[in-house]
């Protein structure tokens, strides 16, 4: 079984990233479970959400302790939040800035950043004073951890974006070359 | 057709297939999204049901009890606060002999405030007359809301279909949506002919005055209905398995025929104490599991079966009867009671006001019984911090 957790805030559309992710694994044949931080979600505020995926039917119903990776939608969450809480040695943390990976200091892990607040702003994702990042930075992660295809990222963003799915098509497929690792 | 939906909209998905007719309900975390989408079904035209917008919950119950005293196969959701202000409808509903259906997203009552799980609400109405179903994943919820239909229309009881705040209510997972052209088969319109009904045509008057020379009675036949329940529950189950190929059984065993010790649990904590009962089975501890998923009519005559095999009943409850225990525990001593060879009974409170359990709180729980002889108290609460 593989988890995944997300840092962001609300607004910035961690839950619905981890439901796109979770249908386009689905898509590939995995046993999924996704779910945000059980609780009341303010704009602005920190949340979190989970993604679990196996082979097999997830019976675990419990929140993530130990995610394998962790995708943080707003880096200065890192001030705050210990985002690499139960983190499994040699797992991905992404991050959504316009810094190079080598300017954080992560040992045990591997460290990808991506400018999806820029590319949020390109697309028109949202204001551009709370731009929505979430596709972009799934289009980040998975070029860097291979754990699903894009083609089927593409394939989910309709069923969870209500507007702007080709330009959230778009950004998710500039991340993808974009992301830096 | 398979999809990736939570548990509220697995809810949905069942009433719209069940063909709902009437829907009455008021908004409350975390149920909102299920009567959102059915809302939405019903303005795309995707379900062809009377909407019923009202004020609060004990206006939605009452909704409800007119639509289905005409006959109409009438659904609502609600949750914690909300159902704790339609008891008095809630009597009334099972009072009348109304099969109404309502999901019931179990979300502890305040104060203090909360809007996470655990089962005070529900089972706060355990003695009104409705049938209760703890549901363990999406899937579950979704079949279960399907089958409430039919049960209460053949027993003339409403069904209570019960799911964990946030845990399900919130969490995507896979569920398989069936064509409706099978639930029809499961579950044809139109629904039950009511021996009396709402009709201008051939009007009656309800809810009179009833003398102590009838009263009686009435609430003989509605305990008559429950104990017929039992049987009816699980042919419908049997009968949905045939047409959809799923069926869930009113308790579910797993691994119990040579345990030593069964764990026994409802909701989804079962879901993990199965990863439990299966590692502590590679430890070499002979331990099983029963799941409650129907608790009203409580399923005796499976508990008195099933449970006695082993030395040690550990029941899990994830409420609190003050002055008590847990609801649960006190319902499996009262069912074994009088039975030659009695296990013991451990009765663990878990999980209150959404505390996470984990596999290691389970872990620990069946540590702790495997290696105490007897309880030192009738209730051993789990994870207190003081």
């Amino acid at each position: 079984m593989t988890e995944i957790r997300f840092h962001g805030r609300g607004g910035q559309g961690a839950v619905i990233a981890s439901e796109i992710f979770a249908s386009a694994l689905f898509k590939e044949g995995k046993y999924v479970q996704t779910f945000p931080e059980f609780g009341v979600e303010r704009r602005g505020a920190p949340v979190q959400a989970f993604l679990r995926f196996d082979e097999k039917p997830i019976m675990l119903r419990c929140k993530v302790y130990t995610p394998d990776h962790v995708i943080i939608l707003d880096s200065v969450l890192l001030k705050t939040q210990d985002v690499t809480m139960g983190l499994r040695p040699g797992g991905w943390i992404l991050l959504n800035s316009d810094k190079e990976p080598r300017e954080f200091s992560f040992p045990n892990f591997r460290v990808a950043t991506i400018d999806a607040t820029g590319v949020a702003i390109k697309y028109k994702l949202g204001p551009k004073t709370a731009p929505i990042v979430n596709t972009a930075v799934l289009g980040a992660f998975i070029r860097v951890s291979e754990i699903v295809r894009l083609d089927n990222i593409y394939k989910s963003i309709p069923e969870y974006v209500p507007v702007k799915i080709e330009d959230n098509i778009k950004a998710t497929g500039e991340a993808y070359e974009m992301v830096r690792f | 057709m398979k999809k990736v939906i939570t548990g509220n909209h697995a809810v949905s998905y069942g009433a719209q297939l069940a063909r709902s007719q009437v829907i009455a309900a008021y908004p409350i975390t975390p149920q909102t999204q299920i009567v959102e989408l059915l809302s939405e079904f019903c303005a795309s035209g995707k379900l062809n049901a009377k909407f019923i917008k009202v004020e609060s919950e004990h206006s939605a119950m009452s909704a409800c009890i007119a639509a289905a005293a005409t006959g109409a196969r009438t659904f609502t959701a609600t949750s914690s606060q909300g159902l704790a202000l339609m008891h008095e409808m809630l009597h009334w509903a099972a009072g009348a002999r109304l099969p109404v259906v309502l999901a019931n997203v179990n979300r502890a009552m305040g104060p203090g405030w909360s809007v996470w799980t655990d089962q005070n609400d529900s089972l706060s109405q355990r003695d009104l007359g409705w049938l209760q179903f703890y549901c363990e994943s999406n899937q579950e919820v979704m079949d279960t809301v399907i089958q409430a239909f039919k049960i209460g229309e053949k027993v003339l009881l409403p069904v209570m279909v019960i799911l964990d705040a946030f845990v399900l209510s919130h969490t995507s997972e896979p569920v398989d949506i069936p064509d409706q052209e099978l639930v029809d088969r499961f579950l044809p319109l139109p629904p039950v002919n009511l021996p009396y009904k709402l009709d201008v045509e051939d009007p009656h008057a309800f809810g009179a005055l009833t003398s102590p020379d009838h009263y009686y009675e009435i609430r003989f036949k509605i305990q008559k209905a429950q104990d017929e329940a039992v049987q009816v529950a699980k042919e419908v189950d049997e009968e949905f398995k045939n047409i959809l190929g799923r069926g869930y059984g009113i308790v579910e065993p797993y691994r119990c025929d040579d345990a030593k010790l069964i764990l026994v649990t409802s909701g989804t904590i079962t879901g993990t104490a199965r990863i439990v009962v299966d590692s502590e089975r590679v430890k070499g501890r002979k331990v099983g599991l029963l799941k409650i998923r129907m608790f009203r009519p409580t399923p005796i005559k499976e508990l008195r079966e099933i449970l006695p095999r082993a030395q040690k009943v550990v029941v899990i409850d994830r409420n609190i009867s003050f002055g008590h225990s847990g609801v649960f525990c006190q319902e499996i001593k009262s069912a074994l009671y009088g039975l030659p060879v009695q296990p013991t009974i451990f009765g663990f409170i878990i999980g209150i006001g959404g505390r996470d359990v984990t596999a290691q709180d389970i872990e620990e729980i069946v540590d702790y019984a495997s290696k105490t002889e007897k309880p030192d108290s009738i209730i051993l609460w789990r994870g207190v911090r003081l």
